[in-house]
């Protein structure tokens, strides 16, 4: 018997829009002097607020506030008191969790279920770890008593707005380190309410500056020469471009870029939990997750099976309204990334690579891409080697063990892996020979503020989260 | 879960009794003795605990509103197994129960019937008797429910009761103590023969999940049923806590679904034992629209096995027509 599921939208209102907002500096929202963006609902691309931008001298005042609030307040004070101030931005982040979500499904075009289900919680669960570890540093095994850097420029992507923030912002403050934020052009929103709870928390003016922006507050935050560390997530590419710049300057640098993740499936996988796996690993967030598992090395014994079961349950995949609290796979949040997917799928066909698309309907308005895969993919073509960032998988096929293992490692990224048997010694086997920061056995796309995070080769160096991830933000 | 082929025939000891094998085409070496059933269910694929309870966890977040809740209500009554399994029942508890399951609601006369009526087997003949002309069918449950611990003549005998007293659907129970003890073929032997018992009643398998080691014996449970005619696979009795949950119900609907895969005959899934409200009620639905696909959704093929469920149902959708949620003393009740 059909049934359909009525629309069950969250309500917009909860987000609390203004129509603007402002930089963050020093303690409070002040007028600034860059131009301002607009930013837009990407599910019907109307403008949701106009946004104060940054410019040269603002990001200057920025990094004197920081700097201030290091030297005299932050600094000096005991990691006791530093921790109740994150405990209570944390608390605040977890009671406002509702408003958070819904904003950042408007401005990022993320399913609210994704939001409210992982985004926000996420965020808080992180803010309380590293709360928790503020008054700790000296059991963190580096040393009695670890400084922190100073004052850390940190840059964050469009794909988790709020959480990305959160994972700079709360080993830097746990750490004793002041922060200048800049949030992706496309994305401003969530940022700007932590800073409004961290005022509200009552945070010393200047521990936290937030400047929204595009690339060129990024830059002229970056290579600012009042910055002791710099913490990116983004592309390789301007990964690439701030590290030449940061040679012999002697700042700090963390980076967390791209990634081609392989998701590998044996043919003794539990094979109806793999398959939701690789689909949770691909189109989580429109894939728009820098550790997307996007490459499925699926053994040969069962390709054939496993591709049927993955089409099924991918047509079961609901897209559309990002605030319908039933919709799986929201909006693309931006053109130019609409644009890029388009590109790269069209060079899979130009390549010879057999597109299967869902054949769920898309919203009539609003920057959408169907859930998509490409079977007879060679290690060759672009779309197993490149960076889609969207709903796009890539199903390449295995022989052995070994063969699995060479093909996951032959790309130049280095972020995550995913390993479904249900042979144990299998996938520590796999797992010591996977060259990927993060190795997902039997699940993927797993976060947790215990568990470090982060990758190598080309998707960067250093980590997140975990005992390890505050060497980062401290002199070890 | 792939189609598994039948397995190339064993050298087990155990024979199993020849039958015709009609619950299980194209798997007939699978069934030819102990040793390649046991071969066959023990190459089923694994069952990620992890990963199947985080889909049901996800599943369990549908929201349904409005219309669509509305329509989930009536189906839900109409797949309800309206269960009274008790040493106290009477033939007038039986009768009062079959009262409301002919017209659950009778302010509401748009609410459709229930689908069956259980009872123990000594009292289907009342419930026959109360039900005839209506449409909704009586199901006994037999084989020394819930237990299962009695010799294969006293279980046949049980259903035979229950068949010539008018049951059209049997609810029989495997026997877990040879299922944990790995005697597969002594389960496929008893499945088979109270199957030949019903003649053209409706077979009912509880696996009883709750005494199971697991997700996988719930796997190889469902697929042992299924090989040995089974036409509904059902949970539990309710008499064992666990009962019906979510995970354990995905695991039996992806069976069917590759059971309909593999032989193109579809089978159906019964959810027995605490499933009490509307909600839980409809997660279950969510789960058979998702997992095993909207040909499920209908009372030949996905049952709830209860007994205060429709209580909720009656009242939610009163809430759904009415806007407040209506006492239980302005609705009849068994």
């Amino acid at each position: 018997m059909e049934w359909t599921y009525a629309p069950a939208p969250e309500s917009a209102a909860l987000a609390n829009l203004t129509p603007t907002y402002r930089p963050f500096i020093g303690g409070e929202f002040v007028d600034s002097g860059g131009q301002p963006l607009k930013t837009i609902n990407p599910a019907t691309e109307e403008v949701l607020a106009e946004v104060g931008t940054a410019a040269t001298e603002d990001v200057d005042r920025a990094v004197a506030a920081a700097r201030r609030a290091y030297e005299q307040v932050w600094g000096p004070m005991p990691g006791a008191e530093r921790a109740k101030y994150l405990f209570r931005i944390a608390r605040v982040v977890a009671e406002r969790a509702r408003e958070l979500a819904v904003l950042e499904t408007l401005d990022n075009g993320k399913p609210i279920r994704e939001s409210r289900d992982v985004d926000v919680p996420t965020a808080s669960a992180h803010l309380f770890h590293h709360a928790g570890w503020a008054d700790k540093l000296g059991y963190a095994g580096m040393g009695p008593d670890p400084r922190p850097l100073g004052v850390v420029g940190a840059v964050i992507p469009w794909n988790f707005p709020l959480l990305m923030a959160v994972w700079k912002i709360a080993p830097a403050l746990a750490c004793g380190n002041t922060i200048v934020l800049k949030p992706a052009e496309t994305t401003p929103l969530t940022a700007l309410v932590l800073a409004e709870i961290a005022a509200d928390a009552g945070l010393p003016a200047g521990v936290l500056n937030v400047l929204p922006g595009a690339g060129d507050v990024g830059e002229a935050l970056v290579g600012h020469g009042g910055l002791d560390k710099v913490a990116f997530t983004g592309s390789t590419e301007v990964g690439k471009e701030i590290q030449r710049r940061l040679a012999g300057t002697g700042k700090r640098l963390t980076l967390e870029l791209g990634g081609k993740a392989a998701n590998i499936v044996y043919d003794d996988a539990p094979l109806d939990q793999a398959v939701d796996g690789v689909v949770d690993g691909i189109f989580f967030n429109q894939g728009h997750v820098c550790c997307a598992g996007s490459r499925l090395l699926v053994q040969e014994s069962i390709a054939e099976e496993f591709e049927t079961l993955l089409r099924d349950r991918i047509e079961t995949l609901r897209v559309g309204d990002p605030l319908d609290k039933n919709t799986d796979v929201g909006a693309i949040n931006s053109r130019a990334q609409l644009e890029r997917i388009a590109d790269l799928t069209a060079a899979g066909d130009a390549e010879g690579a057999q597109r299967w698309t869902s054949s769920c309907p898309l919203p009539e308005r609003g920057l959408f891409f169907p859930p998509t895969v490409f079977s007879g993919v060679e290690q060759t073509m672009r779309v197993a080697r490149e960076e889609i960032f969207g709903p796009v998988l890539s199903v390449l096929t295995f022989r052995t063990p070994d063969e699995a293992v060479a093909k996951a490692n032959n790309t130049r990224y280095g972020l995550s892996a995913g390993i479904w048997t249900s042979n144990g010694a299998k996938a520590l086997w796999t797992a010591q020979r996977v060259r990927a920061g993060v190795v997902w056995a039997n699940t993927f796309n797993r976060f947790d503020p215990t568990a470090p995070f982060g990758g190598y080769r080309e998707s960067g160096f250093g980590r997140e989260g975990g005992r390890v991830g505050l060497e980062a933000y401290l002199q070890a | 879960m792939p189609a598994p082929r039948p397995d190339a025939p064993g050298a087990g000891k155990a024979r199993i009794d020849n039958h015709d094998n009609h619950g299980a085409p194209g798997f007939g070496d699978v069934v030819r003795d102990e040793a390649a059933l046991r071969r066959f269910l023990h190459g089923l694929p694994g069952v990620d605990q992890v990963g199947l309870e985080r889909r049901s966890a996800m599943l369990a977040t549908r929201s349904i509103k409005r219309e669509s809740k509305l329509q989930a209500l009536d189906m839900a009554v109409s797949m309800i197994d309206l269960t009274t399994l008790e040493g106290a029942d009477t033939p007038g508890k039986v009768r009062s129960l079959c009262a409301q399951a002919r017209r659950p609601d009778p302010d509401h006369p748009q609410v459709p019937p229930v689908a069956a009526v259980c009872v123990y087997p000594d009292l289907a003949g009342v419930a026959v008797d109360a039900l005839r002309g209506s449409g909704v069918a009586v199901a006994a449950v037999a084989t020394a429910f819930p237990s299962g611990r009695s010799s294969r003549a006293v279980k046949l005998a049980d259903t035979a009761l229950a068949v010539e007293a008018g049951a059209s659907e049997i609810d029989m129970v495997i026997d877990r103590g040879a299922f944990l003890t790995g005697r597969y073929g002594a389960v496929y032997d008893e499945i088979v023969a109270v199957k030949q018992a019903c003649g053209s009643a409706h077979l009912k398998v509880i696996l009883e999940t709750g005494e199971l080691a697991g997700y996988d014996d719930v796997r190889r449970a469902s697929w042992l049923a299924l090989l040995a005619g089974a036409d509904v696979i059902k949970t539990s009795t309710g008499k064992i806590s666990p009962a019906a949950t979510l995970p354990v119900v995905q695991v039996m609907l992806q069976a069917v679904r590759d059971w309909e895969r593999a032989t193109g005959r579809l089978r159906g899934v019964k959810a027995a034992g605490g499933i009490r409200t509307a909600k839980d009620a409809i997660r279950h639905l969510v789960a058979v629209n998702e997992i095993a696909g909207p040909a499920w959704l209908t009372p030949q093929l996905f049952r709830f096995g209860a007994s205060s469920l429709l209580g909720d149902l009656l009242r939610q959708r009163r809430t759904q027509l009415e806007g407040h949620y209506e006492s239980a003393d302005r609705i009849g009740s068994a």
